[in-house]
């Protein structure tokens, strides 16, 4: 088994800064911003009033289409309303303020699943991974009981349980692996059971070591294999993994269900399990606050919908007065430019950068060096995709299949001429003609 | 907070690698090759080297004052140029072949089809070819470790053949042109020809100094080794099984071939030019073998008994082409990894 892909980089990791650094738990703020669109496909609508008192895990906002999946309130207090307030995608989007009692009422009827694990169902476990509003946790913020409905429904072979974690600078998935292995395992094994499989692999990338010896320790009595990769980035991209474990890539515009692969995030894995043995939907999740501006960078148990500011805050504010604010890491996140958003589901990390980290040329230029052709790992020609791009020849771009591209950022990270290759890829995309 | 939050497309996290940096890499990797040229054949080889370093920065500069563009010589690229231009001529070449060399390379052949990244033939290679319109310059030799040429000497308003008469008596004639008539070079040793020990261009004959630079440009990550493989390979290939000297399969005469002439030189420092090869791995190995065809075929069969600048030339219009017929298979379609479904 080759255990790697052709391509990729070996950037700074600059994990370092927080590898080590044990969760810690985040007071949640006075008001809580939950913008109603926190997943992939359709967007919810509140299910209480304004004024409303809510309580903490308490459903706020639902959608019954098939592509969505409820949020829960963070805290306990009352329901403001639906203000248009930033969200991480760079927009003002309805986002629902909760303003906070202090109290952390639980909501009375969230109660642990008390029957034998063993006697759940896939259905059942489906309508768990729903209730608990649990999203794809590494960033695709893809509903998980939609995914394990498709998965259900074509045949799986391989389950693949990612901690590889190989952005720079994030640390969330690490720590979580050395301090709550045994919520993950169990997590995994409600997964295998819903897709009626006996194993799955969990990937982990060589550079997190404690992360391998915890979670192989609570992994030990269960068929669930642990697998060693290479720290390679983009190492934990789905394609990359699924041809770095099983040999296969997944043919263009084709899932990883397709060839037998699902893909699961190993914070995924935990909130399902907090679901099921403890009654807590997803209302908190471990985000890594780090980066050159950030005096104390930290692992933060985060409620969802806490600004950012009261993330830096608590990680004693700014050496200086940032240049960047980055929601996820440097190689895919996206640049962020006002503080007040909120920490959604899929925020795995805050970056804030003082400018070391990006070098930028007047002229862009070209030299043909072939060094995004040497990383990509999709086996794209950057070069020649952005030259057509930037002639806005986005057929020529289609016939180099830039519908392949990824964003992983490698051809942009490598290249000695400082072009903006993903850029140049995404315009392409957008402007790819019809038919 | 005082300062407004940049806001751009991912990523957001790049190496610190610069062209700048990549081309300084190529410059110190040229050190050693610029040492022996003086150790060889004198001072007057760094003044030669100096002076078209100094004519290429100055011509990008001047072109870009006059198209009031800003400049780019911090990119490097013009002494890169200069540097490779100088190791190109015989250290018995006046200063102004150099100029007039620089000239054609930077204005000619690079800047106006648009600057670095732009020309489709190697500057250094193509200011080489034109200057072989004086052959008589281009092709007097002297034997290295001789009495050298003073620094000032300088055949401004000659025909380059009134040489100095001491130095008349060590012009030589290069193994190259023994080799062309099927014989090994009388009374040159392969160790002669590894170190250099030979009639030849500045920079092109001693081999040691340029395998040392190579080594730095493959660790250093500046090439890759498909293009040096591929074409000395081929060369080798062909020069072992089908020798001048009639036969087939003299290693001797292959070791000579590879050791001599711009061979060296050209595999490690302008075969590989970014600009003006292909960009796939695939293609640059095509580029490589191409290169080697042409080289051997020119040796063999032209006029001039050295044929690495032509060679490359020819290959360099072909460079993207090749890319174009080398693409990397798409991920996900064919190669068997996708048997699933």
């Amino acid at each position: 088994m080759a255990f790697s892909f052709k391509g990729g980089i070996h950037p700074d990791y600059n994990k370092e800064r927080t590898y080590a650094s044990p969760i810690e738990v985040l007071p949640p703020t006075e008001e809580m911003y939950l913008p109603l669109s926190q997943h992939i496909g359709a967007p919810c609508t509140p299910t209480v009033q304004p004024g409303d008192h809510v309580k903490m895990g308490q459903i706020i906002a639902d959608n019954p289409v098939a592509m969505a999946c409820p949020i829960h309130s963070p805290v306990s207090g009352r329901f403001r309303g639906v203000v248009q307030h930033w969200h991480p995608s760079g927009t003002r989007q309805p986002t629902m303020v909760i303003e906070n009692d202090g109290l952390d009422t639980v909501d009375e009827s969230l109660h642990p699943y008390e029957g034998d694990l063993d006697d759940l169902t896939p259905a059942d476990i489906i309508q768990f991974a729903r209730a608990s509003g649990t999203v794809g946790m590494g960033g695709a913020a893809f509903p998980l009981h939609v995914k394990l409905k498709t998965a259900l429904d074509k045949k799986i072979e391989t389950i693949i349980i990612n901690g590889s974690e190989c952005e720079p600078f994030i640390t969330a998935d690490h720590r979580a692996m050395v301090e709550y292995p045994a919520t993950i395992i169990n997590g995994v094994k409600l997964i295998m059971k819903c897709l009626n499989k006996d194993t799955a692999v969990v990937a982990i990338e060589s550079n997190k070591p404690d992360a391998i010896a915890s979670m192989s320790k609570a992994a030990e009595d269960s068929d669930i294999r642990i697998c060693e990769l290479p720290t390679k980035y983009p190492q934990g991209g789905e394609k990359q993994l699924i041809k770095a474990i099983t040999g296969r890539e997944i043919p263009p515009g084709k899932l990883p269900m397709d060839i037998g692969c699902a893909v699961f995030n190993v914070d995924t894995c935990a909130s399902l399990f907090r679901y099921v043995s403890k009654g807590r939907p997803l209302t908190k999740r471990v985000c890594t606050v780090s980066g050159s501006a950030v005096i104390r960078p930290a692992n933060l148990l985060v409620r969802i919908g806490t600004p950012y500011y009261a993330l830096f805050d608590y990680c004693n504010g700014f050496v200086e007065d940032p240049y960047k604010i980055i929601s996820g890491g440097p190689m895919m996140g996206s640049a962020q430019h006002a503080l007040e958003t909120p920490v959604v589901k899929n925020t795995s990390a805050l970056l804030a950068f003082c400018g070391d980290e990006e070098s930028f040329e007047d002229n862009p230029t070209c030299t043909r060096c072939g060094k995004c052709i040497e990383v990509c790992p999709m086996r794209l020609l950057p070069t020649y995709i952005y030259q057509h791009a930037l002639a806005e020849e986005f057929a020529e771009c289609k016939k180099l299949n830039v519908t392949d591209c990824i964003e992983c950022g490698c051809c942009s990270y490598v290249c000695p001429g400082k072009l903006h290759l993903v850029q140049a890829m995404r315009m392409a995309k957008g402007n790819i003609p019809k038919n | 907070m005082a300062k407004k939050l940049l806001v751009t497309s991912s990523p957001h996290y790049r190496s610190e690698r610069t062209t700048g940096k990549v081309m300084l890499d190529v410059i110190i990797a040229m050190f050693p090759i610029s040492a022996m040229s003086v150790v060889y054949f004198g001072w007057r080889a760094l003044a030669l080297t100096a002076i078209s370093v100094a004519a290429c920065i100055a011509f990008e500069s001047l072109f870009n004052l006059i198209a009031k563009k800003n400049n780019t010589v911090s990119d490097l690229s013009a002494v890169v140029t200069g540097m490779l231009l100088s190791f190109n001529l015989p250290v018995t070449a006046p200063y102004w072949i150099a100029v007039v060399g620089s000239f054609f390379a930077i204005v000619v052949v690079k800047m106006l089809f648009g600057g670095l990244g732009k020309n489709f033939a190697n500057p250094a290679l193509a200011a080489r070819a034109f200057l072989f319109s004086w052959p008589m310059l281009m092709t007097t030799f002297v034997k290295p470790l001789t009495r050298t040429l003073p620094v000032f000497y300088d055949p401004i308003f000659t025909n380059g053949a009134e040489l100095p008469d001491y130095i008349d008596s060590v012009t030589t004639a290069t193994p190259l042109a023994s080799l062309k008539t099927g014989a090994l070079p009388d009374g040159t040793s392969i160790v002669d020809m590894f170190l250099g020990n030979i009639g030849g261009c500045m920079g092109e004959v001693c081999t040691a100094a340029i395998l040392l630079g190579g080594i730095y440009l493959l660790l250093r990550r500046v090439i890759t080794w498909h293009i040096p493989a591929a074409y000395l390979g081929t060369v080798a290939l062909i020069t072992f099984v089908f020798p001048l000297t009639g036969g087939n399969f003299n290693w001797q005469f292959m070791v000579y071939e590879l050791l001599s002439g711009g061979l060296m030189l050209a595999a490690f420092f302008m075969a590989t030019d970014y600009v003006t090869a292909p960009v796939t791995a695939r293609g640059k190995l095509l580029f490589g073998i191409g290169c080697g065809l042409l080289t051997v075929f020119l040796r063999y069969y032209s006029g001039y008994s050295e044929g690495v600048s032509y060679a490359i030339l020819i290959m360099n219009v072909l460079a993207v082409p090749i890319d174009k017929i080398t693409k990397p298979r798409r991920f996900g379609i064919g190669g068997g990894y996708n048997d699933a479904k």
